[in-house]
Order: structure tokens, then C-alpha cells, then sequence
């Protein structure tokens, strides 16, 4: 009977102690760029928190996790800024208390307050963004080259280039350089930009995901990857600063990654505030320059904690040019996604 | 029920329930799955082939499942034939005293991790990597040639694994050979090849039968060689199930395709059963 006394207490302990330990913790799903030590760890030393991060790749992949978790399994969100309204949608995502996160700072192109927000409710921020466009190897090609999106895969380059393994910003480019805008691209678009896909398909050796391209840059295999940007070649500059990128004068893709609560979180509060420390200048500056891949804060407070080297990296002084001549990634319907997606593996078997 | 009966689902049942929850069930709702679709983003349990047709449609569904037996046959081919004389080596070459250390080396790359030693490889063979080097110091080629983000990629990457797991099956099967049999033939006039052909072989049969099975089974199912290796220059099965879930979650889809892959490990099987005997391992 003691025994039985014994193993019940400490089984309440037990439960106690979970619950404890539940209660100072955050979970959080999330893109590779968010598991840097060093941006997590001052949130989890402020805030006396454990945060438990887990990566994914591709929207239909969290959506997918999320709908078969319990509710509360998860506090935070990281998603593509194209598909804020899928997660919506699906009703993973919770409205952001309002006046809870300011973007007052923001570089007002990707504050994105349509993307992020659904009927009038804001459910995510922008917290990161960049481009797909070309990055190169300087002292292989001729850069003047790379201005111009007919000449990166043009012969002269022919088995010199890789493109980066994912249709949408690809497809972007592609339709760019056809003079077709990414957010106007329609089903009757497709067959101009099967045929620049196929061109840039005959000249390239490879397809690659990130780390695939930046090792086929930093090895040599290739010289250009098509779709790349600051995300691929920041993290190899102090070693290699000839690996470089470049928006040619047609113009490039822009990525932007949201951040959200969850809807049901267990800690929303927590949450929210997870969420203010990622977009506050000291969370930004630490994301932009992730040990995984770097990219433009959308804070632009961030500017003030980023080092001159750290800024020149990103272009920073650039950004006004770079952002009035960049689209946002094409953010296809079902339907168009599905037809792109099929274009795309065509392109990819011939 | 007598209690011999008792006590024997007693020791059966745990295995039974552990392949019922992770196999039986698992594969069922897959099953399912594959004859619902996606009308949008939205799952519809519409119970039709929709799927199965649309993989004989797409070219590029239908050229997959050729890529991936293409890949997976030319890797057991050349796998059994390298791994055989060097198991034989091993066997019958080497010394009582060598051969756990010859063993210990054989499987020296299981030690490595799986996605490190593919990336390991695509240094190697990178146009400034060590193969072109090699190549270009002996004279043998002027330019580098291209080498990473191929199919021979892909193939080599899979033999330098598959050669050692093959090495292991059918070491396995030549040390329980008796030396008697190979005396016997001789002594009944038969060369060392005619002893090989006739004696050996069938009854080192099973052992490579075996290492070849298990070969194609994890082969076929493989994302990681030929997604790292290959380059995405073409697409084998797995990658395209990727592909199908990592944006749209087209999970339909995928577990038709997934299915479509079992379905040729299960003829594999099948038509390997006969000489299949897992249980001489």
C-alpha cells in the first residue's frame, strides 16, 4: 500500500513536473534559418524558455504536420509569405493580436499587409526576405553577363549552370523573361515559359536544392546558378569572395518568409512574443545573418545592429534599387500550382 | 485451446500487433488514400483509379518508374559482380586470422552517414575533384569531364554501398560451403570452373539471390543518392512522391506512386522467392 502511496506520488510529481516544464517551453515550425544557436538562445536566456524547433520543407508538408498534430502541439509558424492564406485557409494559424507586432520599421514593400492578412485580419509578418536571381562565380564568368537573364543561360554558358530545385521562383524568373509579370502568370502563359525552361534546361548541368548548389558553385562544377541569390552565396563570401550574385536589368523573384502563432497554441503568449523578438532590430539582424542561409531583415532597424561588412554582403545600400525592380515570387492557384508543378517535372525528365 | 497453443500466441502475438499497427494498417490507409484526389487543396474520398491513370498519362510519371528500374537493376548487376570474388576472396583467400579484419573493412562505409559520404562523393567527383584530377595527371582526358549530377553518379554512389551489404550476404553463404564438395568434384574430373559453374554457383545461389533482393528493395526506394548525386538530370520514383508533398501535399498521389513501388518489390519478390533464404544469413 506504501509502495502503491510511493508510486502514486511520484507519478503526481511526475505530471507536475511535465506540466512545469510544458508550460516553459515553445514550439515552434520552422524554416532551417531559425535553428541558429545564436538567435535562439537570448530569447530562451530573457525569457527562462525552452524553444523546440523542428525544420520542414514545403508549405503542403507543414500543412500536412499540423493537421495531424493535437491542438497545441505547436506555438509558431514559419511560412512562405505566398502561402499565409493556405495556412488560413486550413485554419493552422490564429490572428496576431492587434497592435501586437509593429512594422512600422519595415521596408514598406515587404510589410505585405495583403499577404498576411485574410478578410481584414492579420494572422502573420513578414520577418526575412530576398531574391531568386543569379548568383555567379566572378572570376569565371563575365559579369557583365549576368545582367541580362538571356545571356546567363545563353550557349556560352552551356553546361556551366545549375538552377535551384524549385518551380515557383524558376518559373518566376522565367516568365520575367518573357516580359510576363509573376503575379499575372495564367495558364495561357505556360507554353512561353516551357519554352525558356527548356532552353535553360539544355544548358544546365545540374538541379539543385541549396546545399547541392552551393557546393556545385564553391567546387566548381558549376559557375552560375540560376535562381540563387544573397541566401546561397552569403554564407561562402569570407572564404570565396569571387561567389557572388547579381539582379539583372529584366528584374528577379522575391522571397519573403511570414511568421505566425498557431491556432490552439499552448503558450500564445509566448508566442506572440517569440514573434516580436524575431522581427525586433536585434532578432532580424541575427535571422539575416543565420548560419543556414542569410537574407534581408525586414526591419529595417536591423541596419543599425548588422555590421558594414555584414550589410555589403547583403547590398544593403542597394535594397531601394533591388526592391523597385524584384516581383514577388508567382503565387499560383491550385489548379495554375498544379500546372507548373507538371511543367516543371516535364522539364526535369526530358 | 491447450496451452502449448496458448503459450505459442503468446510469443506471436507481440510480433503479430507490431506488424498489424506498423504495416498492415499503414499500408491499408495508403491503399485508401491512393483512390481519393485533390479537387484543389481540398481531399475528396472520391474512391476512384484516377491516380493509377494519370501515372500512365504523365510522361513524366510513367518515365520515373523507368528510371528507377533502370538505376536499380544496373546497381544489382554490377554490385553482385563485384561483390562476389570479393566475398570469395575473403572466404577462401584470406587467412582465419585476416578475415575479421577484411569483414570489419567491408562494411566500413554502413559506418559513415548515409547523406555525408553521397556528398562525400560529389566531391570526389567534381570536375575539380579527385577522379578528373587523377584522370588529367595521367594524361588520360585533356578537359574535366562531367561526372557529378549523372546517372553514373547516382550508380556509383549506390555500388560503393551495396557492393559491401552484397559481400556480406554471400560471404555469409560461401562459409557454410564445405570444402567437401569442391573436393568431390574434383576428384570427379571437373575443372575449377566446371566445379564453380556447376557446384558453387547453385549453391552460393541463395546468398546472392538474397544480397541482390535486398539490394533492389533498398534501391528502389532510395530519395537521397539520387536526389544529391544524380543532379535532378532525371527522376526516379521517390523523388517525384517528394515533389508531390513537399508544396501541394498531394498525398493521392504519392501513395499511388508508393504503391506502384510496392507493388514491383512484391513481383521482385516473387520471382527471387525461390532461391530467397533469408534464414542462411
Amino acid at each position: 500500500m506504501q509502495t502503491g502511496r510511493k508510486i502514486l506520488g511520484a507519478s503526481a510529481l511526475a505530471l507536475m513536473a511535465g506540466t512545469a516544464w510544458a508550460e516553459g517551453e515553445l514550439n515552434a515550425l520552422v524554416w532551417c534559418d531559425h535553428t541558429d544557436p545564436e538567435l535562439i538562445a537570448p530569447f530562451e536566456a530573457e525569457h527562462n524558455v525552452k524553444v523546440n524547433l523542428r525544420e520542414y520543407e514545403g508549405t503542403g508538408a507543414a500543412l500536412a504536420l499540423l493537421e495531424q498534430s493535437r491542438p497545441g502541439d505547436w506555438d509558431v509558424l514559419v511560412v512562405d509569405g505566398i502561402d499565409v492564406f493556405r495556412a488560413v485557409e486550413a485554419g493552422v494559424l490564429a490572428p496576431l493580436p492587434e497592435g501586437a507586432i509593429s512594422t512600422a520599421d519595415y521596408f514598406p514593400e515587404v510589410v505585405m499587409a495583403e499577404n498576411n492578412s485574410v478578410d481584414g485580419v492579420t494572422y502573420a509578418v513578414t520577418e526575412k526576405f530576398g531574391y531568386n536571381t543569379i548568383s555567379y562565380n566572378s572570376a569565371k564568368v563575365d559579369p557583365a553577363d549576368m545582367e541580362s537573364l538571356t545571356s546567363v543561360w545563353s550557349e556560352k554558358y552551356d553546361g556551366r549552370i545549375s538552377i535551384y530545385d524549385y518551380y515557383l521562383p524558376v518559373m518566376g524568373l522565367a516568365a520575367i523573361a518573357e516580359g510576363i509579370a509573376t503575379d499575372a502568370i495564367g495558364a495561357g502563359d505556360l507554353a512561353k515559359i516551357d519554352g525558356v525552361l527548356s532552353t535553360m534546361r539544355s544548358r544546365a548541368a545540374s538541379v539543385a536544392g541549396v546545399v547541392a548548389a552551393q557546393t556545385a558553385l564553391a567546387t566548381g562544377e558549376v559557375d552560375i546558378v540560376v535562381g540563387g541569390g544573397e541566401w546561397l552565396t552569403a554564407v561562402l563570401a569570407s572564404e570565396q569572395p569571387e561567389l557572388t550574385w547579381t539582379i539583372p536589368k529584366e528584374g528577379a523573384v522575391r522571397w519573403a518568409q511570414s511568421i505566425g502563432v498557431v491556432e490552439g497554441a499552448s503558450n500564445p503568449d509566448l508566442a506572440v512574443e517569440f514573434i516580436k523578438y524575431i522581427t525586433s532590430p536585434e532578432g532580424q539582424a541575427r535571422l539575416a545573418t543565420s548560419s543556414c542561409f542569410w537574407g534581408m531583415p525586414a526591419n529595417a532597424k536591423a541596419g543599425d545592429v548588422l555590421t558594414d561588412a555584414q550589410k555589403d554582403i547583403l547590398r544593403w545600400d542597394q535594397q531601394p534599387d533591388y526592391l523597385a525592380l524584384t516581383q514577388l515570387y508567382p503565387a499560383p492557384d491550385a489548379d495554375l500550382d498544379i500546372e507548373m508543378q507538371d511543367l516543371w517535372l516535364e522539364t526535369l525528365q526530358q | 485451446m491447450s496451452k502449448d497453443q496458448i503459450r505459442g500466441w503468446g510469443f506471436v502475438t507481440p510480433a503479430l500487433l507490431w506488424t498489424i499497427a506498423f504495416f498492415i494498417v499503414p499500408f491499408v490507409v495508403m491503399g485508401a488514400m491512393s483512390l481519393a484526389s485533390l479537387e484543389g487543396r481540398t481531399l475528396v474520398w472520391d474512391l476512384s483509379l484516377a491516380n493509377y491513370a494519370e501515372l500512365l498519362e504523365k510522361k513524366y510519371l510513367w518515365r520515373a518508374v523507368l528510371v528507377s528500374l533502370e538505376i536499380t537493376l544496373t546497381v544489382t548487376v554490377i554490385s553482385v559482380v563485384l561483390a562476389y570474388p570479393l566475398a570469395w576472396i575473403i572466404a577462401f583467400r584470406v587467412s582465419p586470422r585476416w578475415q575479421r579484419l577484411a569483414l570489419l573493412l567491408a562494411i566500413l562505409p554502413f559506418w559513415t552517414s548515409y547523406v555525408v559520404r553521397s556528398y562525400a562523393w560529389l566531391l570526389v567527383l567534381a570536375r575539380e575533384g579527385v577522379v578528373n584530377e587523377t584522370l588529367m595527371w595521367i594524361g588520360a582526358i585533356a578537359e574535366p569531364i562531367t561526372l557529378a549530377n549523372t546517372r553514373f553518379a547516382t550508380v556509383t554512389g549506390f555500388v560503393h554501398f551495396f557492393v559491401m551489404l552484397l559481400t556480406l550476404t554471400i560471404y555469409a553463404n560461401l562459409i557454410q560451403l564445405s570444402p567437401n564438395y569442391r573436393r568431390a568434384a574434383m576428384d570427379l574430373g571437373a575443372n575449377a570452373f566446371q566445379t564453380f559453374r556447376h557446384v558453387i554457383l547453385p549453391l552460393t545461389l541463395p546468398g546472392i539471390v538474397t544480397g541482390a533482393f535486398l539490394t533492389f528493395v533498398l534501391c528502389i526506394g532510395d530519395y537521397v543518392t539520387p536526389q544529391i548525386l544524380g543532379g535532378n538530370t532525371e527522376l526516379s520514383v521517390p523523388q517525384v512522391i517528394m515533389v508531390q508533398l513537399g508544396r501541394r501535399a498531394d498525398f493521392p498521389l504519392a501513395s499511388a506512386l508508393a504503391i506502384v513501388l510496392m507493388s514491383i518489390v512484391a513481383l521482385a519478390y516473387l520471382l527471387s522467392a525461390r532461391w530467397l533464404r533469408l534464414d542462411r544469413l
